[in-house]
């Protein structure tokens, strides 16, 4: 008898800290349970910087992806970021992809405005329109300079 | 004058081989307990009793000590964002200083506290009544059926001990946070979801394991060499042995906070 | 018959160092089956540390020591549990974990090395609770039981198994001398219910004069003879009828050496 409450208080315990655990894992950080219900597209950036892996990606301000890796081509010394987008979310080909800041100081992350070709994008296809990271420094020196417009 | 130097050298060099003994016997310590994971069955009724003292007993001390923990940081950290017109981003502040390094840390330190201690001392007294002897005796292998229970519990406990911990000073900081200063649920909520990725829940587990493992190692250790390390036996000697484990598992603790911090970062 | 007369335990010039310090100078002890030997000496005269060499607890600087045919210095991890399941310790304040109840501590043996269903080992607990007095203690913590009761559990524990070989260190040290008295009952009705071999260390003589077959005598870590009662009584040798007659040591005190020791730990 003795023994059964031992056991049974410890049963709590390991149930109690698992769920705790479980909701650090899934609700704050995000782990994803439906893995292989979603799938991957990349994009070349001329520039990424400070786009994070596990920086999230957004249609019209609705969390939608997150972003899985970011890598250097080394022949073209472009930025290449892997997108990884749920199941139920389908862009068309001429899908833009430009890397935004959350506010003046916050996180980059990226915002996907859709496109209405008629072809679909698919698992591993590359989002070809891309939008690079823009630093302040650059706004506030082109503003400063008002030099020719070289960014579009 | 000569002969006090010489002495002093002496003392010198006779402490230095006393700590390097004192690490190497340690590590022996360490390596007899774990090897008693393939020499003998698994003692599973014996960590399930020592779970219930390190685990489940410690759990009220955690909720309290982590509700007041997050509530204190969300009130540093709501008085240093406001100013910065970013209290949006209070949420996502209390979860990763929670989750990546107050956590695992204030978690264990409570656990030093309330079974570290304790369990040096316990060894310590069973070391000075002759009850190691006394199982010597008995044929039965103290090594498994004293330290190992204890420290598998301890490598169990901590890391839940930890979570329950980071879990009730998020909701601490929402008390301070939302409730009090007002910060929007959404932003507290959604900031912190947004900011934190598995790799800082990653890290605050893998250091509370450790820590885990390095607690119980150490607090152990310094009862059951009572008889080689303190001068004194006795009352004297316990209640030495238990500051020493107290006081060197805390540091090495911290020390190895570093050094995980460093690599996985 | 030759098993009858054969040594169970037989230690050879055993030397022991404690640090820089000898505690035992080329001991030879050997004890026959059945018989009770007591290792009487007084403190520091290394009673307690040739107890423990025999128990295994200790290493020697030299010599050997023999139990039941087996060389435990030089016996593997096996050989020497077989052996520790045949022998049986009692010590001093009765060595029970204090997070065990009585029972519990009792039967630690019986569920660590036999297969018995816990009906029997309770039954069996109880026999041996009963041989000792203790009925009815089952359940009390060890921080319950008074010290003559602790030794007396401790002494159940160390018999549960059913040894042939039993070890009693200080069956009556800080007893009051009733229960003294009844420790040494038990010890003499234990060697004739169960016929074990039994060597007690003690430094009280009265109880080492009513159970012992034979004595033992140490002083500064050598033998100063063995003999049974009648022969230790008789004896004229001076350390041993000071032990006798409780007379203080009468050192010759060499002054130098005096001044030394009490100016040494200066440092």
């Amino acid at each position: 008898m003795k023994n059964m409450n031992v056991n049974f208080v410890v049963g709590l315990f390991i149930i109690f800290g698992m769920a705790t655990m479980a909701y650090l894992a899934v609700t704050i950080a995000g782990i994803s349970g439906y893995s292989g219900h979603n799938y991957s597209l990349i994009a070349r950036f001329d520039n990424s910087s400070g786009l994070k892996k596990g920086a999230f990606i957004e249609i019209a301000g609705v969390k939608v992806g997150k972003v899985t890796d970011i890598v250097l081509d080394k022949e073209s010394f472009e930025s290449v970021a892997t997108f990884t987008f749920d199941d139920d979310v389908i862009l068309a080909e001429d899908t833009i992809a430009s890397i935004r800041t959350a506010g003046i100081i916050g996180d980059k992350f990226v915002k996907i405005s859709p496109g209405a070709a008629d072809e679909l994008l698919k698992s591993g296809d590359e989002i070809i329109e891309t939008e690079p990271s823009i630093s302040i420094e650059e706004l506030v020196s082109k503003y400063i300079f008002s030099s020719d417009d070289d960014n579009e | 004058m000569l002969s006090r130097l010489k002495q002093m050298i002496e003392k010198m060099g006779k402490s230095a081989v006393d700590s390097i003994e004192s690490a190497g016997r340690l590590a022996v310590f360490l390596g007899y307990t774990l090897s008693r994971l393939w020499l003998f069955r698994f003692p599973l009724q014996e960590v399930i009793k020592h779970l219930q003292f390190i685990g489940a007993r410690t759990v009220p001390l955690i909720l309290v000590s982590g509700l007041f923990t997050g509530m204190v940081i969300a009130l540093q950290f709501y008085d240093t964002l406001i100013r910065f017109g970013s209290v949006e981003l209070l949420g996502a502040a209390v979860a990763m200083s929670l989750i990546r390094e107050l956590g695992p840390v204030m978690a264990a330190l409570m656990v030093i506290a309330r079974v570290g201690s304790a369990t040096c001392a316990e060894i310590g007294i069973m070391r000075n009544e002759q009850q190691f002897d006394a199982l010597d005796c008995m044929a039965i292998d103290s090594y498994h059926y004293v330290i190992l229970p204890r420290l598998i519990a301890g490598i169990i406990s901590v890391p839940l001990l930890t979570a329950m911990f980071d879990v009730f000073g998020i909701g601490g900081g929402y008390v301070v946070g939302v409730l009090i200063h007002g910060v929007s649920e959404g932003a507290y909520l959604i900031g912190m979801a947004d900011t934190i990725v598995w790799n800082d829940v990653w890290m605050g587990i893998v250091k509370s394991t450790i820590f885990g493992l390095l607690i119980l190692w150490i607090c152990m250790a310094k009862g059951f060499f009572l008889h080689i390390e303190q001068k004194f036996s006795g009352a004297e000697g316990v209640s030495n042995a238990t500051t020493q484990a107290v006081v060197l598992s805390a540091l090495l603790m911290l020390f190895v906070d570093y050094i995980v911090s460093s690599l996985m970062l | 018959m030759t098993s009858v007369t054969q040594d169970i335990i037989e230690v050879k010039n055993l030397v022991s160092h404690y640090g820089e310090r000898q505690i035992l100078r080329n001991v030879d002890f050997s004890v026959k089956k059945g018989e009770i030997r007591v290792i009487m000496g007084g403190s520091g005269s290394g009673k307690s540390t040739l107890l423990n060499h025999m128990l295994a607890l200790l290493k020697p600087t030299s010599g050997s020591i023999k139990i039941d045919q087996l060389n435990i210095l030089t016996a593997n991890r096996k050989e020497l549990s077989k052996l520790r399941q045949k022998m049986g310790v009692a010590f001093q304040g009765g060595a029970l974990f204090s997070s065990m109840t009585v029972g519990e501590n009792i039967k630690l043996p019986l569920k660590h090395h036999t297969e018995l269903d816990d009906n029997t080992i309770d039954i069996m607990t109880r026999l041996k609770l009963e041989l000792m007095n203790l009925a009815g203690f089952e359940n009390l913590m060890p921080s319950e039981l008074s010290g003559g009761m602790l030794k007396r559990a401790g002494l159940a524990r160390a018999v549960i198994m059913d040894p042939k070989l039993l070890f009693f260190d200080e069956p009556s040290a800080g007893l009051d001398p009733v229960t003294a008295v009844e420790l040494d009952e038990l010890i003499l009705k234990l060697r004739d219910a169960m016929n074990m071999t039994i060597v007690v260390v003690t430094h009280e003589l009265e109880s080492a004069f009513k159970i012992a077959d034979k004595i033992t005598v140490l002083f500064d870590g050598e033998v100063v003879m063995t003999g049974t009662v009648d022969e230790i009584k008789q004896s004229s040798d001076e350390r041993i009828q000071n032990l006798i007659n409780r007379r203080p040591r009468n050192d010759v005190v060499d002054a130098e050496q005096y001044i030394q020791r009490l100016t040494a730990g200066q440092n």
